[in-house]
């Protein structure tokens, strides 16, 4: 869907929070909201409430550096083009002002109510997400999203870091399977889009290695992120409902990523536009790309459930210990 | 400046305001959490 610009349009506040990737936040809020549960302790409501709203801000602030730099690539896209900073309703200088203002205002929120080391790493998934992955990676390799993925997976380990004091094996376990997970999910659109990297100069892999050795990669990271997303299984973490989710939601995407492999989808040259449209043999990257964002709510959306609802009946009993004493 | 670009300013300052004030409102219920778990660990 393309929306005409009004140029005669003032600047609403609903542009200012446009510029903060509301989408993306809204992942990174049910992320860091399962993180923060299934880390052990008690739940203060005025402290989960402080935790996630900084971390949302840091995304937030994060997303609205992104969109100053990247103005003028976002002005050749057709997906980014009706952003507030390429369509001229807000101007590149105040997304820059609101990113830096809203960063400090998330990380000394933080530091209040998570402690120092939540607000640390707070601080370096913004610096990583707006230094590293946007003015460093994106430009100049394939792998930048494979990279730059990490600062999308930290929000549970922030959370985590913020009720615990600490980090383990647990948080970094639901940061290692975000990490895998964004490779295949980010692939999935850019086969179908590729037209429109293209056009902006973005060497993402589809752009760089072509669509067949995409295909290629998008399942190879199924496989490695099926089996992982089981590992809180394991560790205690994880009860029945997650193994079950876990289970039937990892052979799901490995079957999609199979089609994906198998298809011709990316093949065909100059495709750009609306993030769920796609002509018929592009169907299948379009299907694993809308199942990955499925995936990846029902994933912590059972970790959510089982420790916020109280329904965490665990399937491995001894090494819950491994789990929570490492920290 | 036109009056409808006044307008839109205003309305913008109204909401970084209630931003702000709700903000300040946070941080003063942070700090109530954090002196009662102070206070609490201190009586035992």
């Amino acid at each position: 869907m393309t929306i005409a610009h009004d140029a005669t349009r003032y600047a609403t506040a609903g542009d200012y929070f446009a510029l903060m990737k509301p989408r993306v936040m809204s992942l990174v809020v049910f992320t860091a909201l399962a993180g923060w549960f299934a880390a052990p302790g008690a739940n203060d409501p005025v402290l989960v409430f402080a935790a996630v709203l900084a971390i949302a801000a840091g995304a937030g602030a994060a997303g609205a550096l992104n969109m100053w730099y990247d103005a003028d690539i976002d002005a050749k896209m057709s997906r980014t083009r009706t952003r507030p900073v390429p369509s001229g309703r807000v101007a590149a200088s105040e997304a820059l002002a609101t990113g830096i203002v809203v960063s400090v205002l998330s990380v000394v929120l933080m530091a209040l109510a998570g402690g120092a080391l939540a607000a640390g790493l707070l601080a370096f998934t913004i610096f990583f997400y707006a230094v590293v992955y946007t003015m460093g990676l994106k430009r100049r390799t394939s792998q930048n999203i494979v990279i730059g993925g990490l600062s999308g997976a930290l929000p549970p380990a922030i959370a985590w870091a913020a009720k615990t004091g600490s980090l383990g094996l647990d948080p970094a376990l639901l940061v290692l399977i975000i990490f895998m997970w964004t490779p295949a999910h980010f692939w999935a659109l850019c086969l179908y889009q590729r037209g429109d990297y293209a056009a902006a100069g973005v060497p993402m892999l589809p752009v760089t290695h072509g669509a067949a050795a995409t295909r290629t990669q998008i399942l190879i990271y199924a496989l490695l992120l099926a089996p992982l997303g089981l590992a809180p299984v394991f560790t205690g973490l994880g009860g029945w409902i997650y193994a079950a989710v876990a289970g039937l939601g990892g052979l799901m995407f490995v079957t999609l990523a199979v089609r994906v492999a198998r298809s011709r989808a990316g093949d065909a040259e100059g495709e750009g536009g609306a993030v769920y449209d796609a002509r018929a043999e592009n169907r299948p990257a379009l299907h694993l790309f809308a199942f990955s964002i499925l995936y990846l709510f029902a994933l912590f959306g059972a970790l959510l459930a089982e420790h916020a609802f109280g329904l965490h009946w665990p399937v491995v009993m001894g090494p819950v210990v491994m789990g929570r004493v490492i920290s | 400046m036109t009056p409808e670009a006044e307008r839109a300013r205003n309305r913008r300052n109204l909401m970084l305001a209630l931003a702000i004030g709700a903000l300040v409102l946070l941080v003063f219920l942070v700090t109530i959490v954090k002196m009662k778990a102070g206070v609490m660990e201190r009586s035992f």
